[in-house]
């Protein structure tokens, strides 16, 4: 790699910087709102005049806000569970079974992705009104659960294709039946997959908005929509520390999936002969 | 070796055959393995070695034949329920396992109490020299020990058979060798039946009681590693196993399996040798001369020949000649026996006993 013509290395390094600047052009309204929420006045500003955490503060003495954050939890992991089950299941059909119709599948399952979140949403909501889903934890956890499916199923095809599928054919030749050889092999290999799936699921549900501003409502809403709705009338400094912590523990959640991923691939190579 | 009839660890193929699209990767094997016997399957690449093992291990399903084991028809049991001994090429530990939980993981399958598991883990990995390893991770092992491990999970649970495909190719020529005559003494000692998947004609006749050559899916011969070399019974067994010369040839009579026969070369001249099977009268002919069965000589009445090269090598000087016909040969000629002094351009006489020379219809 570093013996590059010099042409091409002034080209790569043009490449490099302009992809750094997209990058920080992106990042940029994200990283100035720590500060903003950091700032002691009652209006939101740039730059803060000051240090304080006191709409920190306000935010864990708000009952509102703290039942906003509870019911997204809630939703977060009934789908995060669902998504994960369900996409484990599918995952292992589309790569070890032989069922008819793959491609079909493979199709729906990509769905939520490719549809716009609005259109799913007025969808959802014109099914789930019927059911009496709407401003329930069910329905919402269902609906998050089918948006969530696909990443959970990409993450658990990577990590089923990462596994050596001889190590099943070895199992079964020491007398483990199926079942077993699924629970004393299989998932205990691609187990980090597994997390690293679930905590996707449970982020993309957790600060999804569009579908939740339909399909929950006024009681029972969830912390995005509460963000929302504060936005309109009370533009306060506690919106911004909301949407830096936000911001943290969607990093964090990526940051171990990632690390849980990086570990299952040392460990295929390493096993490898 | 007392092979009696369904004896436990005995393994019969019947008629199998399977098929991949066109390609017939196993084309009506029939072979019978005995109670305690080290059969090894021999072929080239892609010759079916492995779709018959994995026919007996119940991974693949034949679309024609039978599969006993012991007497009883396994053809259509799933494998967990074969109760056979698996040993794969690349070692397929289980790499969340510590050795030792490796080796008891078939042991717990067959719900057998913990501390009988951990006795009988520890026994095995005692049986292939690696005590004292248990508590280590797969990868924290050497391949020769982690195919050692491999070993003692596949015959903790007292399988009556053990199937290894390719077992020791992933390791270097030492290692393999050292392996190879460990495997055997293990084989003898414990009584397993083994059934050996390589390409390696080495390893084949070194290890194994008995051999099957296969070819594109087809048996070629089965037989002791000393009959395939001194009497092949196909042209592709005779050229396949060891080194050997080939003259080309017609025969103008018949003739039938084990006659002398005459066949008229390409170059001119005759050849003595015996039918290897029945040969069509006008047919075309190849008679196989192994290097070291032809004797070359300063003086005689046998074909006239040149030495072309000569190369020496310690235990055995192996000489290029070309025949009066034209026909190029090679013979091997031990240290201390007779010419090997020969150099390039010396005029030579050749000899063979008609019994070393097969002929084969070509
Ligand atoms: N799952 C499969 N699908 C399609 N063709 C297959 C499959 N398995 C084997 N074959 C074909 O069947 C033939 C026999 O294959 P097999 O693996 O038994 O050969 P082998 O003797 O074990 O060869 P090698 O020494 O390369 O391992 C080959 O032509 C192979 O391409
Ligand atoms: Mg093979």
């Amino acid at each position: 790699m570093s013996r590059q013509p010099a042409p091409n290395r002034a080209g790569r390094a043009a490449l490099n910087a302009a992809a750094y600047a997209v990058t920080v052009f992106l990042l940029l309204p994200t990283l100035i709102i720590i500060p903003m929420s950091a700032g002691p006045e009652r209006l939101l500003s740039f730059p803060p005049k000051g240090f304080s955490l006191r709409w920190y503060g306000e935010y864990f003495g708000d009952e509102d806000w703290i039942r906003a954050t509870l019911f997204s939890a809630e939703a977060g992991v009934i789908a995060a569970v669902c998504a994960t089950t369900v996409g484990t299941m599918l995952a292992l059909a589309l790569v070890r079974g032989r069922l008819p119709g793959k491609g079909l599948v493979e199709l729906l399952v990509i769905g939520p992705v490719i549809v716009p979140h609005i259109a799913l949403a007025v969808a959802m909501f014109l099914v789930f009104e019927q059911l009496r889903l709407t401003g329930s934890l069910l329905g919402l956890a269902m609906a998050h659960t089918v948006l969530a499916l696909p990443f959970v199923v990409f993450t658990v095809l990577a990590a089923l294709y990462r596994f050596d599928a001889e190590l099943e054919r070895a199992s079964l030749s020491c007398g483990a039946g199926p079942g077993s050889t699924f629970l004393h092999v299989t998932l205990p290999l691609i187990a980090p997959g597994l997390i690293s799936a679930a905590l996707f699921a449970f982020i993309i549900s957790f600060d999804e908005a569009v579908v939740s501003f339909f399909i929950s409502d006024l009681d029972r809403k969830t912390l995005p929509r509460k963000m929302f709705e504060d936005i309109d009338f009370n533009i306060s400094p506690t919106l911004a520390a909301v949407a830096t912590m936000l911001t943290a523990l969607t990093i964090a959640a990526l940051l171990i999936g990632y690390a849980l991923r990086r570990g299952m691939e040392r460990r295929a190579r390493r096993t490898k002969p | 070796m007392g092979v009696q009839e369904g004896a436990r660890g005995q393994v019969t193929v019947e008629a199998l055959a399977k098929r991949f699209g066109p390609v017939k990767a196993i084309d009506n094997v029939s072979l019978r393995v005995g109670a305690g016997e080290f059969l090894a399957l021999l072929g080239p690449s892609g010759s079916g070695k492995t779709t018959i093992l994995m026919a007996i291990a119940g991974f693949e399903y034949p679309d024609e034949g039978r599969i006993l084991i012991g007497g009883e028809d396994v053809t259509w049991a799933p494998p967990n329920r074969r109760n056979l001994g698996m040993v794969f090429q690349r070692y397929t530990l289980f790499p969340h396992m510590s050795v030792l939980e490796n080796i008891a993981f078939p042991l717990k399958m067959r719900r057998i109490g913990r501390t009988e598991r951990e006795e009988r883990a520890r026994a095995a990995l005692e049986t292939v020299r690696l005590g004292g390893m248990g508590d280590r991770r797969p990868s924290q092992l050497s391949g020769g020990q982690q195919q050692r491990v491999a070993i003692a999970r596949a015959i903790v649970y007292q399988p009556r058979v053990l199937l290894m495909d390719e077992p020791l190719s992933a390791l270097d020529k030492n290692l393999r060798e050292e392996m190879q005559l460990e495997i055997k003494h293990l084989q003898q000692r414990i009584g397993i039946t083994v059934v050996f998947v390589t390409h390696d004609q080495t390893e084949a006749l070194t290890m194994a009681d008995r051999v099957a050559v296969l070819d594109h899916g087809r048996l070629q011969q089965i037989g002791a590693p000393r009959d395939l070399y001194e009497t092949p019974e196909t042209v592709f067994v005779a050229g396949f196993i060891g080194e050997t010369n080939f003259c080309e040839g017609r025969l103008d009579h018949s003739a039938a399996a084990g006659e002398p026969v005459f066949v008229g070369l390409d170059g001119g001249g005759q050849m003595s040798a015996i039918a290897a099977q029945a040969l069509p009268a006008g047919g075309r002919i190849k008679v196989a001369l192994r290097p070291e069965r032809l004797r070359v000589l300063p003086t005689g009445d046998g074909p006239a020949a040149r030495v072309t090269e000569a190369i020496y090598a310690g235990n055995a000087t192996t000489l290029m000649l070309e025949a009066e016909g034209g026909q190029r040969l090679r013979a091997r000629i031990p240290a201390g026996g007779g010419l090997h002094e020969a150099r390039p351009g010396d005029h030579v006489r050749l000899s063979w006993q008609t019994a070393d020379a097969r002929a084969f219809a070509a």
